[in-house]
């Protein structure tokens, strides 16, 4: 393996990271609003009240690497990708400053203001980050230079928006189950009522969106051929996506959450696959796209970049496992909750 | 409106929205980790629930640093798609090491700084104190390291690189120690720390001494007045030696700069210093300027007689920043600075002869004095960073050429237009703003409602049995 691929590997770790990880906070997002009275809806808000930030470390470090790592992909994605993004910074702000501000103030309006700004962007968000993939895996209009030439509507299609609702439902499930651990009585009765909901739903739009890249993305499928070993992913995806409604009628819902992780870790996967050797692809002129060999930064930074892997990611497991074993199980309010 | 002014209005705006929080968090990281020590060492309850107070506006602020420093990550990309290309490889290092080794400590550790009071025991709190303290510190290095090297560009080269067929340049590293310990990172982060040490204090004294003023809260409000202080004077005394450092540093790596600061236009045998002034880009001469005689030599070379240069020499070469700016924020930082020195160490002699707390002028100051804090760290980056223009990566002068720098103007995203940077300054101008209000109204809420401390405290002789029975 050369470091160019191994930093794709890399990348791809994090990404995965971030999706099973912010995935949940964005589903607790997204049912917040079922929660019904204050009470409720702080349990609900509490459940990632001392973990969202580290979970969404996950994309900053993502962003960092990408810069570093692969800094042509970079500026021109980012770049490319502006309204999409500045509409993503603005989500992630109110997210962040709604799970902040919410418990600050008792007056009803200002907490259904800012529960109704959480719910907004949590769903936005799921559903610009399926966008964002469906966009990366058909393409977007790029000069011989790698810069983006197109508008706002080369970003959005029909695929883009199949694979948007996928983002939303597979999110939903996973923050729904991830809240089955978080409850209790009523509220978790209705949490596993929406595990199930969300189940449906990801099974629809995950065959829809197969279908979909099958018939319209054929080299979504040909990079198969030099990796025939990815068959074995698609096989276990496969079979986790299976297993969950059999643990959520069997209530074993740790299995479930697990299998929900293994789901999303898969699906980043094959979306590295379906995209190699390209970083960001060129559509229509695909000679134009930017490859892990020609997007990365030199080896030497490639070489120091690993070895800060290697000593932080330890780490960060580490204080990951600690952030989670400290507030396991259900929430219980304190006067410290938000 | 072209893309360029836009994109560094916007630029300039994000950050120092961002730069108001995470010289805060780091200042009152400082704080906690005091507190809590002061805490298990002496066992007094009192520290514990300053402590807790402490922790809750730390909440607030680092809250809101969090999510306005993801736009400026993002922002390289999006705005300077080009200065991303040309210094990913350096750049782009240092700020993935800040993700790796800073954000992930920080945050990992917040959940329980913030909520953990119940559910672990005070030396693992205090632990947590410590690594999100020490988080944020790590954060500075990291993204100080990445600006100094924009400044003074060491250990890289540059090299042709080769996109679908065609060579571009860019810098790439190939000495990582080099880079990192760069000619002005020491300076400059020791410069960084102490404002943030600064801030941190003024901002506890600003609101013990409200305290004090409305006679609440007294026993907590003197001792965090106290730590403060001490803190505040020891920072604002290092603050002065570490700025003399990094002027002649800048006057070494980067003299244009020192020109704009100065408002050094022709260069003289001795250059004065200027107190205030009123630099005219026109007349190319600073109007109304209080000046020390040779004293900016003196300051620069240890001799009232070498010349400082100034544009005549430098502006073909170097180019000219934005003079008044430059001029006018590094003057107020300076003078803010000079402020702080005065006020501290006459609030220290006050406090030794025992009458600082009946100096109600002094204390309403202190209420005051922590606006101006914000203000002098603003303005020290207002000029470090306008003061480097047109340059977006300073270059060097290798045998009287100029090498290896990159114009600010040069950095732009091609595929970014105008309306689209527009937009976004409305955007965040909007979110930003309402987040201003927000912050505004809830510190002042959190103030109001103050530390969870039993007013007798004081005279009750039996306070923790009475915390028994409730």
């Amino acid at each position: 393996m050369d470091w160019q691929l191994l930093w794709f590997v890399l990348l791809g770790i994090l990404l995965a990271g971030y999706a099973i990880l912010d995935g949940f906070d964005f589903g607790v997002g997204m049912l917040h609003p079922f929660a019904k009275g204050d009470e409720e809806r702080r349990i609900v808000l509490n459940s990632i009240g001392p973990l969202w930030d580290g979970n969404e470390v996950w994309l900053v470090t993502f962003g960092g690497a990408l810069f570093a790592a692969f800094p042509e992909a970079y500026a021109t994605i980012f770049s490319g990708y502006y309204e999409a993004l500045m509409l993503v910074l603005g989500c992630l702000i109110f997210r962040a400053i709604s799970i902040e501000f919410r418990s600050k103030r008792p007056e009803a309006w200002w907490r259904s203001t800012w529960d109704s700004l959480f719910f907004m962007s949590s769903l936005t968000i799921s559903f610009a980050f399926g966008l964002a993939v469906g966009s990366a895996l058909i393409g977007i209009p790029l000069d011989d230079r790698g810069i983006f030439r197109g508008s706002i509507l080369d970003q959005i299609g029909i695929y883009q928006i199949l694979v948007g609702l996928l983002s939303v439902s597979m999110f939903l499930m996973h923050g729904a189950i991830f809240l089955v651990f978080k409850t209790r009585d009523d509220l978790q009765q209705r949490m596993i009522r929406w595990t199930r909901r969300g189940f449906v739903a990801f099974l629809t739009m995950y065959l829809v969106v197969t279908t979909a890249t099958w018939l319209w993305i054929p080299r979504a499928v040909a990079t198969f051929e030099h990796f025939p070993y990815a068959w074995i992913v698609v096989v276990l995806k496969f079979l986790a996506v299976a297993n969950i409604p059999r643990c959520l009628k069997n209530h074993n819902y740790l299995q479930a959450f697990f299998s929900s992780c293994c789901v999303i870790a898969a699906l980043v996967f094959l979306l590295g696959v379906a995209l190699f050797p390209n970083l960001v692809t060129s559509s229509p002129v695909s000679e134009n796209s930017l490859t892990i060999y020609h997007a990365a930064s030199s080896e030497m930074t490639l070489k120091i970049m690993s070895l800060y892997a290697l000593i932080g990611m330890p780490f960060v497991l580490g204080y990951t496992f600690m952030a989670y074993r400290t507030f396991r199980g259900a929430v219980k309010l304190d006067k410290h909750s938000y | 409106m072209d893309v360029l002014l836009l994109s560094r209005l916007q630029f300039a705006f994000t950050i120092m929205f961002h730069y108001l929080f995470p010289p805060l968090t780091i200042g009152l990281g400082i704080v906690l980790v005091f507190l809590e020590g002061r805490y298990l060492w002496t066992k007094e309850i009192i520290y514990e629930q300053a402590a807790r107070f402490w922790t809750k506006i730390f909440g607030l602020n680092f809250a809101l640093g969090v999510a306005t420093g993801i736009v400026m990550e993002f922002e390289f990309g999006t705005n300077w798609a080009a200065y991303s290309r040309y210094v990913g490889d350096v750049f782009g290092s240092a700020l993935a090491a800040e993700g790796i080794f800073a954000f992930f400590l920080e945050s990992g550790f917040l959940g329980l700084l913030l909520f953990g009071w119940d559910r672990v025991g005070p030396k693992m709190h205090f632990f947590a104190t410590l690594m999100v303290a020490i988080g944020g510190i790590f954060s500075s290095v990291w993204i100080t390291i990445a600006n100094s090297w924009q400044q003074t560009p060491v250990g890289h080269e540059i090299r042709d690189y080769v996109v679908n067929g065609k060579v571009y340049q860019r810098a790439e590293i190939v000495d990582f120690w080099a880079m990192v310990f760069n000619p002005s990172t020491m300076d400059r982060l020791i410069h960084v720390w102490l404002g943030a040490f600064i801030l941190g204090a003024f901002f506890v004294m600003s609101i013990s001494a409200w305290y004090l003023l409305k006679g609440r809260h007294l026993e907590f409000a003197k001792r965090s007045f106290t730590g403060g202080l001490l803190l505040a004077t020891v920072s604002s005394l290092a603050q002065l030696l570490s700025g003399h450092s990094n002027a002649r540093m800048v006057s070494e790596y980067q003299p244009a700069k020192l020109a704009a600061m100065e408002g050094i236009y022709e260069t003289e045998n001795s250059t004065g210093l200027y107190i205030l002034g009123w630099p005219d880009d026109e007349s190319e001469t600073v109007k109304y300027g209080i000046e020390v005689p040779g004293m900016l030599s003196f300051l620069v070379h240890d001799d009232f007689k070498t010349p400082v240069p100034g544009f005549d020499q430098l502006e073909e070469t170097w180019g000219r920043p934005p003079v008044w700016i430059t001029f006018q924020a590094y003057h107020l930082m300076i003078g803010i600075g000079m402020t702080f020195i005065g006020s501290t160490l006459l609030a220290c002699w006050l406090w030794w002869r025992g009458t600082l707390f009946d100096q109600r002028w002094l204390l309403w100051y202190f209420v005051f004095a922590v606006i101006l804090a914000f203000v002098a760290n603003e303005a020290g980056w207002v000029a470090a960073e306008v003061g480097r223009q047109p340059w977006i990566v300073y270059p060097s002068l290798v045998n009287g050429e100029l090498t290896g720098g990159l114009r600010t103007s040069a950095g732009l995203s091609e595929a970014v237009r105008a309306e689209q940077v527009l937009g976004s300054i409305i955007f965040f101008g909007l979110i930003y703003f309402l987040l201003f209000v927000l912050w505004v109204t809830l510190l002042h809420q959190k103030i109001s409602h103050g530390p969870e401390i039993d007013e007798v405290d004081e005279n009750d002789e039996y306070p923790s049995m009475k915390k028994a029975f409730e």
